[in-house]
């Protein structure tokens, strides 16, 4: 039990890392997601079929996959990138697809009235976009978005494989020192229990605050 | 001779195989009402679309206030503006409430300060009798209230001509009779309206003409009166026949029951 606390206090400071490629490639996700989603429905047929196929690609490879890619293609690219950007890059890059298809899913489901109506007012097809079809597909979005939030939260992991040092990474830092293996790992499983938790709660308040009724 | 504030020049539309509009001609003039009566597939609201181009006809020419829709180098955000289209099933914008719904075109098409275009959707909320229910959003209203506040949406914008594409159709009968009381202010007050309905009381009492649309074509068009009474076509008389064995004296008595 005594080295079950000291492996928890050990490990603990890296929570830190584990959220920054969280957060970092969530973000990235977001951003790219849904210019991906906007693209796929509102683009032109070249743009479409590129946006289809960069989702249909990229959610075929395991997250592992991807990050050694990255990895090996920055390597020789930018010597000097930190692993943590590259994971960050790789795990973007996997999450940006699966968002994709979150937000086009939202923005089909809103159906087409909402644009004519906007286009019936005068706005632009991009005003209409920005204003009444994106505001609306991001609350709708949300569960689904919870959902894969917790994914990449718990895929974060995959970024130990290429040096960075976050809660897996760290865990078998101690374990290897101590040549004691199981109680490193229940820790570091307790730390991202909770953190997933924590993660489900806020989203699930924001899902309450923000809900959109029809 | 008054000129026409809208010009339809022989539209025709296809969806695939399928021609839905035949070669449509229409002159309107300013403060004309026209109720578009027909049976539902022959191309009723693919001809509101055509006006303002949320569909656009493959053949055929528009003209409002003698400036030509149509053309290439026409601006038709610019035109829709000038263009007001309500919708069957409303359409609300379900994240914004009443108030932001019918300010929000104001603001980000208008770019009219957020101040001023709150006053102005205020007002036109209140032309619409939901001046009470500016900070609710669309899930909280009436189906009745919905419309109204789409139709508030519309005007802000200070609209030449309203396009209504079946306004009443997806409300609850004793809903019906508030959008077309505010329908009938608005025809009084001097709006050109384009209405497709079938609300045959409201039609006979407000409309200017009634045009009878079948088959991609029109089939017949004059006054009222004349429709109603002395159908000129034989397939208008069978459509006003089949009309009357539906609903009966259904659509006149809501009129009635409006007017008190």
């Amino acid at each position: 039990m005594d080295y079950f606390i000291r492996c928890l206090k050990f490990i603990l400071p890296a929570a830190e890392v584990t959220i920054l490629v969280t957060v970092a490639s969530l973000a990235l996700g977001v951003l790219f997601g849904l210019l991906l989603a906007v693209a796929r429905i509102y683009g032109r047929p070249g743009v479409r079929l590129a946006a289809a196929l960069y989702s249909r690609v990229v959610r075929s490879l395991p997250s592992l996959v991807m990050i050694f890619i990255v990895f090996f293609t920055m390597v020789s690219v930018v010597p000097g990138a930190s692993p943590l950007v590259m994971a960050v890059v790789a795990l973007g890059a996997c999450t940006t697809a699966y968002q994709s298809e979150i937000f086009r899913g939202a923005i089909q489901s809103l159906g087409s009235g909402q644009m004519l109506a906007a286009r019936s007012l005068g706005m632009s097809r991009a005003a209409a976009i920005r204003f009444v079809i994106i505001p609306q597909a991001l609350r709708l979005a949300i569960p689904a978005w919870s959902n894969e939030a917790a994914i990449v939260l718990k895929d974060s992991s995959l970024a130990s494989a290429v040096g960075t040092v976050e809660l897996l990474r760290r865990s078998q830092h101690i374990a290897a020192a101590n040549h004691h293996y199981l109680p490193a790992y229940l820790a570091c499983a307790l730390i991202y229990f909770c953190l997933t938790f924590l993660t489900n709660r806020v989203l699930d308040a924001a899902e309450k605050r923000f809900r959109l009724r029809t | 001779m008054v000129e026409p504030i809208l010009k339809v020049e022989d539209i025709h539309k296809a969806y695939g195989k399928t021609e839905v509009l035949r070669g449509v001609s229409l002159h309107v003039l300013p403060g004309e009402v026209i109720v578009i009566i027909g049976p539902s597939g022959t191309g009723k609201s693919t001809l509101l679309r055509c006006i303002n181009l949320l569909t656009p006809p493959d053949k055929g020419r528009v003209w409002l206030e003698g400036v030509e829709v149509t053309d290439k180098a026409t601006d038709i955000n610019k035109v829709r503006e000038r263009i007001g289209m309500v919708f069957q099933d409303f359409n609300l914008f379900n994240h914004l409430t009443a108030l932001q719904n019918v300010r929000l075109a104001l603001i980000k098409v208008k770019g009219m300060p957020v101040k001023e275009a709150t006053d102005k959707a205020m007002m036109e909320l209140e032309k619409v009798g939901l001046g009470d229910k500016a900070d609710n959003y669309p899930a909280e209203l009436s189906g009745g209230q919905k419309q109204r506040v789409a139709i508030a949406r519309s005007l802000a914008m200070e609209p030449k001509v309203m396009l209504f594409d079946e306004p009443t159709s997806a409300l609850d009968p004793e809903l019906i009779g508030e959008v077309l009381e505010v329908m009938q202010n608005l025809a009084e007050e001097g709006m050109t309206m384009l209405i497709v309905s079938h609300e045959m009381g409201f039609a006979r009492e407000v409309a200017d003409r009634i045009i009878f649309l079948e088959g991609g074509v029109v089939v017949e068009d004059g006054p009222p009166e004349q429709l109603f009474t002395k159908p000129q076509h034989p397939r208008t008389r069978e459509f006003l026949h089949k009309l009357t064995e539906l609903y009966g004296e259904h659509a006149e008595s809501r009129t009635r029951r409006r007017r008190r």
